[in-house]
């Protein structure tokens, strides 16, 4: 807030080269005029723009996040990343409401290099909008601390969400709103976001093979040669990847449901491994 | 035989010449571009201006129009472009004296002027200019302000280094030398006398531009005798923060700011009078527009009348230019002859007379009147002429050829620019290309003979470095200085963590920025760059390339977008941008702080081209491109090539048309290299510059054909008019059908009593806010032929505007003098058209107009209606702009790259434009942009490669989880997953940079290289927090 008092939001943009960042620069050019609340970051294609680019943003206390990019169809790229920014933007925009936060914060626009009117007529109508939300948080009642200890847990989710809604955030070609609305329900990623799963090496199977260890992308598996190995659960970004390459003549790695407690690891000096080969030499 | 080789001969055998391929006479817009096209398609040129600079008109223009992009901003880094080029030897201050020889081999000997500086001691210092003793009225700023006898041109010249005039003490009088010691490095020699220069060239292209209109010819406008009566020119120079007074409008007689400003159009044009010129100039509507437009940027208060005749809004959004105009407060358009009367002898105020419909004669004064003056041809046109062999028109002016507009009467010579005739700036920089395109197909047998690569100094490895960033803060002028607080802002970088340097600049373009730049890269070892100016989109190239001539990696640059997204756009709250500037640089630091050297690979280039739509555009252009000895894909989606031009028999101008296409069509087939397909459809495409995959499914059969470029000829339509019966009345034609029907020399037509002609219809109307541009010379070309056939005939034309911009002019009047009878009519008030019968009982249509100017409604009696029908954009735009990735601009035709500077060329590269897919035109428009494209597409086919960017991507394989989300991501299929390993790999040249991969991956285990997580994600760490705060 400014020293007047007049709450003067701070809001990022995240938009396309090809596109929406030729549209802002043509919106200058022409001189229409909008609030000077957004800075931009430029990205080569909508498709970019990461989940945790947009909770990152939030978590800094951003008043409002916009992604532009190219009108579906006329992406840049073959790739037409465009279609999967929307998706992770609607997709996003359930989870800030489920997490109490207005989802109109956060909004995506197709601006063609052409369109410097359009630019300039978005900013102007989504900065005023989001003057009018109030600051974050503050503006939907939530406790400051309370918000970002829960975008926090969102960020440290995101690897998660990806795995889990991979097919529906590259649907393409659907065209009107009311699709796109409906692609992701308030349901679904309330229960995305409260069953999630967890994984667990039980120590009583495991052969400290490394094979999870080494696979794991997140590099949340405490091994060495002979220890029983451990997720390192704050680490973990719960891919399931450790789950998937234990060799199953092992089957040491579990994949806990939601509401499981994950069993505290073995004590350090206790993880030494009694191998199964070892303990049949020794009969 | 290798090039050294070659070289070595030429120089034993012609010891003391200079070996070229093209030479361009004239170094504006014009000039520079055909320069840089040949010069990257592989030939050596030599450009020269008889200035001390390249530049030309263009760089004394404060803005363009109708985007009012900076015109300097815009046409400066070409400038250095130029300077860099390793194919372009510039020659400035230098003149042509005499040509021999013939097309392949012309002796042309020029007279480098002496500017008594030793230019290799110089160091651009300007100490000499600060002694010198001679004040002298400053020819850039059309002498309003005063510069020295010795003095650099302009702030962005090339070369920068001063020269003495004739002004000179010393040059004339022989007295002073002051200069001479204050020299430091004596770089100033007085012995320096003027150098004859022999260069041999394979072909010419004289692009000398311009003069504007000199008001003094006629007395009338009491220019030079009423202080505050300027010239547009003068105007322009008013308005530019480089101008007189810093970017202050002020009044000569009082240097205080006029709040009442005048223009009068048609200065010097569409006038038969004694000093005058018939022709019309066909920008001066438009730039006053935007003249208007800027005066209330600079005065909000200010009243702008404008006294004017038609409104020629012909051209791409001028429509639009004209509207916003319109409707800003205080501004009057006003439909009238207007003269100067007197200057109040006090208040030197002007009082101008006009006449209005309501008030009869009225006078009224200003405290500015400024002149819409028109372009004449260049003050040396005719011994030019001379010395090159060429004709000049009637109105002194090349005489070209309506089927070429860029040919003139001697082979080898060829023109752009406004030599032609009146143009703008797109156009002067498509005919460049296109006149290029003609030398490569004349010199095509030496193309790369003499042409060098750029080579660049060695990379310095700082990764071992400590972080030294360096910010420059651009005031470009006053366009950002004028808003945000540059010093301010210097400041505050400084006080950002590993900024070791921060500095503002006037222009940070200029080539003597650059090299301070590069100078403070070295000495001061910074090793990451950042620029606070304009946009990336234009300038980023610029700024990496001097990071590469300074030795650092090209990808430690970092620009911060102030101007286009913040002074620009926050023009009333100079506080909150300055603040909005400050955080960008700071989100620029923060990024900068994490960027990598990458390294660009080069790709090959697939040597053919493929050209989409037949019509005489897409013809011309694949001819073009074929005798320059590359394959063309003509496609084509009727049975036969030809397009629109199947239904024109004749020009304006006098051309042929069927003979010509006839003629077209016999070469197209017949060249061993062009490859027709007609009745085509488009079954894919695919790829990306020099290497594009395209199916094409034709007869039945599909092909699937391999190319580097892409020329989008696809045409337009034309309206099909459900107003004014047509359609219902048989008796009411289209301007199309009309002309079918005359040549056919149908009776009903040719001996009708009356035909009444309609114009702007179906466009310049909500559906379609623009000019058709075609259609008054369509009109008054049909009228001319009736009026040859059937003397007796009345032809009414009711129109809004009439548009016959340049010499087309001269037929309107020519229609005028025949007794065609011109009626204006208003929008609002649009022609009734009803079947009916005249007084003898013959049935007629029955016209209903008011007439404005008559203050009656008129009824004609027409036999024949015909509708002057708009050229809307093609049923095919959305299939093209999904297959091959280019952009429509809000009319729906297809959106160039640039709309000043690359008129030809897509955002997408290897793609490019021509004819009426880009927006109406007349056929020796189209011709000339067909050529254009020709000539753009060549600067990419004639190189064996074209280098990559190094933003690709790559994966950490420890974090690689194997999942094959990148994979089905990316559709170039630049991602494999290795079956043994699991992990992902990137073929690095199939990638395009696109990230969509980046942010599918769970783990973020691949990463696009210049845009990975950590450089966002601390740029938007960067926006809402301090620096210190943000982790590395």
């Amino acid at each position: 807030m400014s020293s007047e008092g007049i709450f003067k939001p701070q809001l990022v943009g995240i938009i396309c080269n090809w596109c929406c960042y030729g549209g802002a620069d043509l919106a200058g050019v022409s001189r229409f005029q909008y609030p000077p609340y957004l800075n931009i970051v430029r990205v080569m294609c909508s498709g970019r723009v990461d989940m945790k680019h947009i909770f990152r943003a939030f978590l800094n206390g951003a008043d409002g996040v916009f992604v532009g990019g190219c009108h579906l169809g006329d992406c840049h790229y073959i790739t037409e990343g465009n279609y999967d920014a929307l998706n992770m933007v609607q997709l996003s925009k359930k989870i800030l409401e489920l997490i109490g936060v207005n989802p109109q914060r956060l909004r995506i626009e197709w601006v063609s290099a052409g369109e410097g009117i359009r630019y300039a007529n978005i900013m102007n109508e989504f900065l005023k909008q989001v003057e009018g939300f109030g600051p974050l948080g503050k503006g939907e009642g939530l406790d400051e601390n309370e918000l970002k200890v829960k975008l926090n847990n969102i960020c440290k989710l995101i690897p998660y969400i990806k795995v889990t809604e991979k097919e529906k955030l590259k649907v393409r070609k659907i065209d009107n709103d009311e699709d796109h609305n409906s692609l992701f329900t308030l349901d679904e990623v309330d229960k995305l976001l409260n069953e999630v799963v967890s994984y667990y090496i039980d120590p009583a199977k495991c052969q400290a093979c490394m094979t999870c260890a080494r696979r794991c992308p997140a590099d949340a598996i405490i091994s060495a040669k002979g220890q029983i190995h451990i997720i390192d659960q704050d680490k973990c970004i719960k891919c399931g990847t450790c789950f998937e390459v234990c060799p199953p003549k092992f089957a040491a790695g579990t994949k806990l449901a939601a509401g499981e407690p994950v069993p505290p690891p073995v004590p350090e000096g206790e993880r030494t491994v009694l191998r199964k080969s070892k303990e049949q030499a020794a009969n | 035989m290798e090039k050294e080789q070659i070289t070595k001969l030429l120089s034993n055998n012609f010891a003391g010449n200079n070996f070229g391929d093209v030479m361009i006479v004239g170094g504006g817009i014009s000039g520079i571009q055909a320069a840089l096209d040949l010069g990257t398609a592989g030939f050596k040129v030599y450009l020269v201006d008889k200035a001390p600079t390249i530049g030309g008109h263009m760089s004394q223009l404060d803005k363009t129009f109708p985007t009012n992009d900076c015109s300097m901003c815009i046409e400066s880094p070409k400038f250095v472009e130029c300077n860099r080029h390793p194919n372009i030897e510039l020659m400035t201050y230098s003149e042509v004296d005499r040509v021999e020889g013939q097309a392949g081999d012309f002796k042309v000997t020029l007279v480098k002027k002496a500017r008594y500086i030793d230019e290799t001691k110089c160091t651009g210092c300007t100490t000499c200019v600060e002694y010198c003793p001679v004040v002298y009225p400053d020819q850039f700023n059309q002498g309003i302000s005063k510069n020295k006898a010795i003095h650099i041109y302009f702030a962005q010249a090339i070369p920068l280094k001063p020269y003495i005039d004739e002004s000179c003490l010393y040059l004339k009088e022989g007295k002073c030398r002051i200069c001479e010691g204050i020299c430091n490095n004596n770089a100033i020699d007085f012995n320096i006398t003027p150098k004859q220069v022999v260069v041999r060239v394979g072909a010419i292209i004289l692009s000398p531009g311009y003069e504007p209109y000199n008001p003094k010819l006629r007395g009338e406008y009491h220019y030079g005798e009423f202080v505050n009566v300027v010239t547009s020119m003068d105007y322009e120079r008013l308005l530019c923060a480089t101008g007189p007074y810093e970017g202050e409008i002020l009044r000569a007689s009082d240097k205080k700011h006029p709040h009442k400003i005048a223009w009068l159009h048609c200065v010097g044009s569409r006038q038969v009078l004694p000093g005058g010129n018939s022709y019309c100039s066909a920008v001066c509507c438009t730039y006053t527009q935007k003249q208007v437009i800027l005066t209330k940027d600079h005065d909000a208060d200010a009243t702008c009348t404008i006294f004017h005749n038609d409104i020629r809004s012909y051209g791409k959004d001028f429509e639009r230019f004209y509207q916003r105009t319109e409707k800003l407060p205080g501004i009057q358009f006003i439909r009238s002859y207007a003269s100067i009367v007197k200057e109040d002898p006090v208040t030197k105020n002007v009082t101008v007379r006009y006449a209005t419909f309501d008030e009869g004669i009225k006078e009224e004064e200003f405290d500015m009147v400024v002149l819409s003056v028109g372009l004449t041809p260049p003050a040396d046109a005719g011994s030019l002429a001379d010395k090159f062999g060429i004709e000049l028109n009637e109105h002194g002016f090349c005489k070209t050829n309506p089927a070429n507009p860029m040919e003139t009467t001697r082979r080898g010579i060829f023109i752009s620019g406004a030599f032609q005739g009146p143009l703008d700036i797109p156009e002067s920089v498509l005919t460049a290309s296109g006149a290029g395109a003609q030398c490569g197909e004349l010199l095509d047998y030496r193309r790369g003979n003499l042409a060098q690569e750029r080579v660049y100094p060695p990379e310095r490895d700082v990764s071992q470095e400590e972080l030294k960033v360096g910010v420059y803060v651009c005031h470009c002028g006053a366009n950002i200085g004028r808003i945000v607080d540059v010093p301010a802002t210097v400041q505050y970088s400084l006080t950002l963590p590993n900024v070791v340097h921060a500095e503002e600049s006037l222009f940070i373009c200029s080539t003597e920025a650059a090299a301070m730049l590069a100078k403070d890269i070295e000495e001061r070892g910074l090793n990451r760059v950042i620029v606070a100016a304009c946009t990336p989109r234009t300038h980023e190239p610029l700024f990496r390339d001097t990071l590469r001539e300074a030795g650092i990696n090209q990808y430690y640059f970092e620009f911060a977008n102030i101007r286009e997204h913040c002074s620009w756009v926050h023009s009333k709250e100079k506080e909150a941008a300055t603040q909005k500037a400050q955080k960008s640089i700071r989100m620029s630091v923060a990024r900068a702080r994490l960027l990598e050297p990458l390294q660009e690979f080069t790709l090959p280039v697939n040597k053919n081209a493929l050209v989409v739509g037949g019509g005489v555009a897409g013809m011309t252009s694949a001819l073009s491109i074929a005798n320059q000895g590359h394959h063309v894909y003509l496609v084509e989606k009727e049975q036969e090539l030809g397009g629109i031009a199947r239904r024109l028999h004749y020009t304006l101008d006098g051309l042929d048309v069927q003979a010509f296409l006839h003629d077209l069509l016999l070469k197209v087939y017949q060249h061993p290299l062009i490859h027709v397909f007609n009745g085509a459809t488009f079954e894919e495409a695919s790829g990306y510059v020099g290497n594009f995959v395209t199916k094409v499914k034709s007869e039945g059969r599909v092909t699937e054909i391999k190319h580097g470029a892409i020329v989008i000829a696809t045409g337009a339509e034309i309206y099909q008019p459900t107003e004014y019966l047509y359609g219902e009345d048989e008796r009411v034609l289209t301007h199309l059908e009309l002309e079918e029907q005359v040549v056919k020399g149908n009776e009903q037509v040719v001996s009708a009593k009356s035909i009444v002609m309609i114009q702007c219809v179906g466009c310049r109307n909500e559906d379609r806010n623009y000019c058709s541009r075609i259609c008054c010379q369509e009109s008054i070309k049909n009228a001319l032929t009736l009026k040859e056939i059937n003397h007796g005939m009345d032809v009414y034309i009711l129109y809004r505007d009439i548009r016959t911009y340049g010499f087309k002019e001269d037929y309107y009047r020519e229609a005028a003098s025949k007794e065609v009878r011109f009626i204006r009519y208003e929008p609002d008030y649009r022609p009734q058209v009803e079947a009916g019968e005249d007084d003898d009982g013959r049935p007629v249509l029955k016209v209903v107009v008011p007439d404005p100017v008559l203050n009656k409604t008129l009824e004609l009696d027409a036999d024949l209606v015909v509708l002057a029908a708009a050229v809307i954009p093609s049923e095919r735009r959305k299939e093209i702009t999904q297959l091959f990735k280019v952009a429509l601009s809000p009319d729906e035709f297809f959106q160039e790259a640039h709309v000043k500077l690359r008129p030809v060329d897509f955002g997408a590269e290897g793609i490019y434009l021509c004819g009426f897919a880009h927006y109406p035109k007349l056929l020796s428009e189209t011709i000339s942009q067909a050529y254009g494209a020709a000539g753009r597409a060549l600067t990419l086919l004639s190189n064996d490669t074209v280098v990559a960017p190094g933003s690709v991507c790559e994966v950490d394989v420890s974090r690689c989880m194997g999942c094959g989300e990148c994979v089905s991501a990316c559709t170039y299929g630049a991602i494999t997953l290795n079956q043994r390993s699991k992990k992902a790999e990137v073929n690095t040249v199939l990638c395009k940079g696109d990230g969509l991969c980046n942010a599918k991956c769970p783990p973020g285990a691949i990463n696009l290289k210049h845009y990975t997580d950590e450089q966002l994600l601390s740029q938007i760490d960067a926006c809402f927090s301090d620096l210190e705060e943000i982790r590395l």
